[in-house]
């Protein structure tokens, strides 16, 4: 019943925010943070209450009936894969909040929609009923669309109609691998966990069935060549949007990759996994590369999440329980910098230069030295520097692909020349926006200093990647017990197909 | 592990960067004063101080081993990543030597830097450079070693930028950072291959660590692993790659003179005495690993032959003083790993003494010229230049004759103490190979003329500057005196000295062959001299070109012009990172232009489908038409039925009528 709560109050906040009149915008975002808070106060205590013994079932399981006639239940349950990203979205909804702090305009309505995606997002994590999920995973896209297209900048329309038409194509080409399982078990249920435990699948049927799911989860994880909604929807969203986008809802289509196509269909993913590495190391280059010529400060962003998903993908290609659990990790990981990245640019840099270009910023490191070295330290977390949770993560992602034998030593050194590209844009980027010098706006008038609400963000956010990074156990003691039914999947699978 | 025990475990270690990562703490989030922040960073590494001396003593006796404390940090699909501190004669020595020439760069920063606005934040860098130096020299895991490694580096960059208002300063952090990350990367592709391999990180581990006899057996046993190196020696390659890039070695090396925009403090410290040895450190710390493969013992003594001639050469065309240092500094860095690399190939286990010696007496003298230089800069003015010095000697003697005894030291001058540790490296290269020891001799020789030309400009002559030369403070030259009897009164306890050649390996080296003793006789002796013959008496200055561009002209320019590698690699490797950038872009551009046609025919259909076929055919044409027609026909009925009588009876009439003659027409 625990986890159940973070879906309840998230959607009961929707209503009753939607409800109060706008112009009470104060008691608006103090009910938000409360709201945020205590999500994150549930899944901490979910985090609390898991069992390590039983690490490898789902805990925390409610099953209702729902729909009997196609077999779809409402049966919900946390593993530590699950608790780990219950986990990150509390903590990125109550960032979003507070770097928010100081909308006034149609807030009510702007956390309806925030804290109906946060449920829909918090549902896809819990759901053990595939049907459940889809819903849920459905039910996450349409806030998004709202809050570009109201609270966005720029090309926000355009923005906002790009990434639902990705999401929706996505989630169609899911839903297409989702029917496929449905009949191919033969079971006729969209249980998830009966499905892997009993779900009998031929070679044949998981080869061709396991890309659909894949590409169909892996465009909202930013796969490449799916992955242009991203940078045009992250730059486009609002501050607590992008956040919430990188850090969270990008985890949702891995999420799906993890838990569905490669839990269910392990013979698919054995087949496919080199494919998968060539797509994740491409991904990592590829999104450094781009982020490394961008002026726009916040595309530069956009591109380092494409760039540090591919860590993502190629931990899930890895296929063992080193890679599995640095992808997971680097799944929080980047929820935690991303989202910490987004905020300042977006919003604590941008609400007070009012320009993303970084050709307009004139010598930042004096005028706003506080915010600098906050940057800096969070680009030296995103870039991987030991201490920090991206170092852990990446770390058991390289590992996990050096030892993945069916990977071409190429796959490694693409993978390290994307170590080095995201070192270069990081420091190259850090030193154009802050230590650079622009003509053209010459005044050295300093900036306001950060506010409290963004001093504790910040703060929040950079303590966790610091602590994950010093000690990891608090991650990956739960995540590996709840990642070994899928290994063992896998080690089965392996010797079938080879 | 036990922090607290001190008798029987080696967990104490701990506290020897605790301390002063206590310290960055408190620096960095209560922001004190620059006084205190002083005073805290330098009691803290007083205390490390007083630490890694109890730890040199305990390694420092006949019976001293190997003596580790590890503890797992991840446990991880059944396998531990293990953390632990080693202390062996290697790190005890490193400990000490870091600690102590540290603590009296404090104590000269302190002075140094008491009127920068930014002491505060220079201390709390200064105390983090601290924690991973020292971390780095204790760590008995390549991961952990790779952990503190980053951090050095990221205090390095840092530091460099420390006066990050100046463009330079913070070109040279961003450039130094990205150079020394493409050998990180050569060592963490190492550490990830060493693990695979061996599935351990642990260095010592009572046996079974990668520097054990056990797992460095079955490594070089797998032959022909890559480029036709074993098992040991590939994972050796990878690392000295990171090695290269930490110690400036040739092709990296283009990030260490322009470190020098960093305070001289920092220079002397970070990018003299010890960061930059880390990577001669590493090798020295992997040592079985490289004495496994041949090959990378001679790849190391040759990358570290020619490094060493090559900055020697540019040395000789610079006119910064900190610049001339910091080509010597990265000449003396390629004699160390020629020290490894061929001291490994004579001697095997005994090149580990021979590569680190050099780096402790190397620590000693290039702190002390780099104190030097930066009192001698701070009197002229914060005048860099050598052409605007000269004279100084008579103006700031103390600090002279520091400067000349560092200077002599540098050069090898017999019974100094560069003397006897550059005299085991020739003599190793001499055992080794023919080639690099005459390599090896000749960048020493320029070592001596360089240093020379150097001190001519500066020591000699009339004073070229502007304004008054000013005194140091005391707390500025006593460092400079104490580093000064460090590197001359070595000589007085030479046997002591080949004592610790011993001490550190273990392994008796053999001190004597004359042809090597005449051989560095000559070099230092020569090269001074040379440098006296043609410097000594010209005239020097702006306007007076230097002597030795007069006869050389094209070569000496190559020279002043760092024999223009920056330049090539500007025209080569960034353009073709940028080119790539491009190319993405593009790539980037023409997925975009895929979307946006599927996009355009999406919309294209959906305008088709809502303005032909929805608004116009189904709306227009049927709906509306439909509707249409009957709001037309309802208009006709309503002028029909518009409730007059008259027109009613009209009407009646009418079809009466009509009716009347369809009857009459049809009834037939």
């Amino acid at each position: 019943m625990t986890a159940l709560l973070t879906v309840i109050i998230s959607y009961l906040a929707a209503v009753v925010l939607g409800i109060i009149p706008g112009r009470h915008y104060r008691l608006i975002r103090g009910l938000a943070l409360v709201t945020g808070l205590s999500t994150l106060a549930v899944s901490l205590v979910c985090y609390g209450q898991f069992r390590l013994g039983e690490g490898g079932t789902f805990q925390n399981v409610i099953e209702l009936p729902w729909i009997p006639a196609i077999g779809a239940e409402f049966k919900v349950g946390v593993d530590g894969l699950s608790i780990s990203l219950l986990m990150l979205t509390g903590l990125v909804a109550v960032c979003g909040v507070l770097f928010t702090w100081t909308l006034r305009e149609r807030a009510n309505q702007f956390y309806a929609y925030y804290f109906a995606l946060i449920g829909g997002v918090f549902g896809v994590f819990l759901s053990l009923d595939l049907f459940l999920l889809f819903v849920f995973y459905e039910l996450a896209i349409v806030p998004k669309y709202f809050i570009i297209a109201i609270w966005g900048s720029g090309r926000k329309t355009y923005a906002a109609m790009k990434l639902v038409l990705f999401s929706f194509v996505g989630s169609a080409v899911a839903l297409l691998g989702l029917i496929a399982i449905y009949y191919g078990s033969g079971q006729h249920t969209f249980d998830l966990v009966q499905l892997m435990h009993s779900g009998e699948f031929s070679p044949k049927f998981q080869i061709v069935v396991f890309p659909v799911l894949f590409v169909g989860f892996g465009i909202l994880a930013g796969m490449w060549p799916f992955h242009t909604w991203a940078p045009t929807g992250h730059v486009a969203a609002p501050t607590a949007a992008s956040m919430l986008l990188a850090g969270v809802v990008m985890k949702l289509g891995a999420y799906g990759c993890l838990r569905v196509a490669i839990g269910l269909l392990p013979e698919g993913a054995v087949y496919w996994a080199p494919v998968v590495g060539w797509i994740a190391v491409i991904n990592i280059v590829y999104g450094a590369l781009i982020a490394l010529v961008q002026t726009d400060f916040k595309y530069v962003i956009g591109y380092s999440s494409v760039s540090h998903m591919g860590f993502v993908l190629l931990g899930l290609a890895t296929l063992n329980e080193v890679g599995l659990v640095g992808a997971s990790l680097q799944m929080f990981s980047h929820g935690v910098i991303g989202a910490l990245l987004f905020a300042l640019v977006g919003s604590v840099v941008y609400s007070r230069t009012r320009s993303r270009q970084l050709g307009d910023f004139h010598n930042l490191v004096q005028r706003m030295p506080g915010i600098c070295w906050t940057f800096v330290a969070a680009g030296l977390a995103s870039m991987g520097l030991p201490g920090f949770s991206g170092f852990v993560a990446e770390l058991h992602v390289l590992i996990g692909a050096w030892n993945q034998d069916r990977f071409s030593i190429w796959i490694m050194v693409m993978a390290g020349i994307g170590v080095l590209a995201t070192f270069a844009y990081t420091l190259v980027k850090i030193h154009e926006a802050f230590f650079g010098k622009s003509s053209a706006s010459a005044s050295d008038e300093p900036y306001a200093p950060m506010t409290l609400a963004e001093k504790i963000g910040c703060g929040l956010l950079l303590s966790i990647a610091t602590v994950i990074g010093i000690y990891p156990p608090l991650l990956t003691s739960i995540l590996e017990p709840s990642l070994a039914p899928i290994l063992e999947a896998l080690a089965a699978a392996g010797k079938e197909v080879f | 592990m036990n922090l607290f025990d001190f008798s029987h475990s080696v967990g104490w270690l701990w506290w020897i960067p605790l301390f002063p990562l206590m310290a960055t703490v408190w620096l960095g989030f209560f922001n004190p004063s620059g006084k205190f922040a002083a005073a805290v960073a330098n009691a803290a590494l007083l205390a490390s101080l007083l630490l890694s001396i109890r730890a040199f003593a305990m390694t420092w006796g006949p019976e001293a081993g190997v003596l580790t404390a590890n503890f797992t940090w991840i446990q991880v699909a059944g396998v531990n990543l293990e953390f632990g501190v080693v202390l062996n004669p290697l790190t005890g020595a490193m400990l000490a030597m870091v600690t102590f020439v540290g603590l009296l760069i404090f104590l000269y920063s302190t002075s140094y830097m008491s009127r920068d606005p930014g002491m505060t934040r220079f201390f709390c860098y200064l105390s983090l450079f601290m924690v991973g130096m020292l971390g780095l020299v204790m760590s008995n895991s390549l991961l952990l070693l790779f952990m503190f490694w980053e951090i050095v580096g990221l205090a390095s960059y840092l530091l460099i930028g420390f006066w990050f208002r100046k463009p330079s300063a913070a070109a040279a952090a961003k450039k130094a950072f990205i150079t020394t990350r493409i050998g990180d990367l050569g060592f963490l592709l190492g550490l990830l291959w060493a693990f695979k391999a061996t599935s351990t990180f642990l260095l010592f581990d009572g046996g079974q660590g990668l520097l054990e006899i056990e797992q460095i057996t079955a490594l070089s046993a797998t032959k022909d692993v890559l480029f036709g190196l074993n098992g040991a020696g590939v994972i050796a390659l990878f690392l000295f790659i990171g090695a290269v890039g930490k110690s400036g070695q040739l092709p990296l090396h283009v990030w260490l003179p322009d470190a020098m925009e960093g305070p001289t403090p920092v220079s002397a410290l970070i990018h003299a005495a010890t960061m930059v040895a880390a990577g001669v450190f590493l090798v020295a710390r992997a040592f079985p690993l490289f004495l496994a493969d041949a090959t990378v013992l001679g790849i190391v003594s040759w990358v570290g032959a020619l490094t060493a001639l090559f900055a020697a050469l540019v040395a000789l065309g610079q006119y910064d003083i900190k610049r001339i240092l910091a080509y010597s500094t990265v000449s003396q860095l390629g004699l160390m790993m020629v020290g490894l690399g061929a001291g490994g190939l004579a001697l095997s286990e005994g090149g580990v003494s021979i590569g680190t010696f050099h780096l402790l007496t190397h620590a000693f003298f290039k702190a002390l010229l780099f104190l030097g230089a930066g009192a001698i800069i701070h009197g002229c003015g914060h005048e860099q230049d050598i052409r605007l010095m000269g004279g100084v000697f008579n103006r700031m003697k103390v600090a002279s004759i520091c400067y000349l005894a560092g200077a002599l030291a540098l050069c090898a001058f017999p019974f100094t103490s560069g003397y006897y540790s550059k005299d085991q490296i020739l003599l190793s290269a001499w055992t080794a190979h023919g080639a690099v020891f005459w390599i090896s001799a000749s960048a020493s020789l320029l070592t001596a003329f360089y240093m020379t030309r150097q001190c001519c400009y500066v020591f000699l002559g009339d004073y070229r500057g502007k304004g008054p030369i000013r005194q140091s403070p005391s707390l500025m030259t006593a460092p400079l005196v104490i580093l000064a009897i460090f590197s001359l009164a070595m000589g007085i306890v030479s046997e002591e000295f080949y004592h610790i050649l011993t001490y550190l390996s273990g392994i008796a080296v053999d001190q004597h062959a004359w042809i090597v003793v005449v051989v560095s006789w000559v070099i230092a002796l020569g090269g001074i001299a040379l440098g006296l013959l043609i410097y000594g008496g010209s005239q020097l200055g702006l306007d007076a070109t230097d002597p030795m561009k007069g006869s050389l002209r094209t070569p000496y320019a190559w020279l002043e012009n760092q024999f223009f590698i920056d330049e090539l690699y500007d025209a080569t490797v960034a353009r073709l990172w940028k080119a790539s950038a491009v190319l993405i872009v593009f790539l980037e551009s023409g997925i975009h232009f895929l979307v946006e046609t599927v996009r355009g025919l999406v919309t294209g259909m959906g305008g088709f489908l809502s303005k032909t076929i929805d608004q116009k055919l189904i709306d227009q044409i049927s709906f509306d038409g439909v509707c249409d027609r009957i709001y037309k026909s309802g208009r006709l009925n309503a002028i029909i039925q518009n409730g007059f009588l008259q027109g009613y009876l009209r009407s009646v009439t009418l079809g009466a009528v009509i009716l009347g003659v369809l009857y009459l027409v049809f009834a037939r």
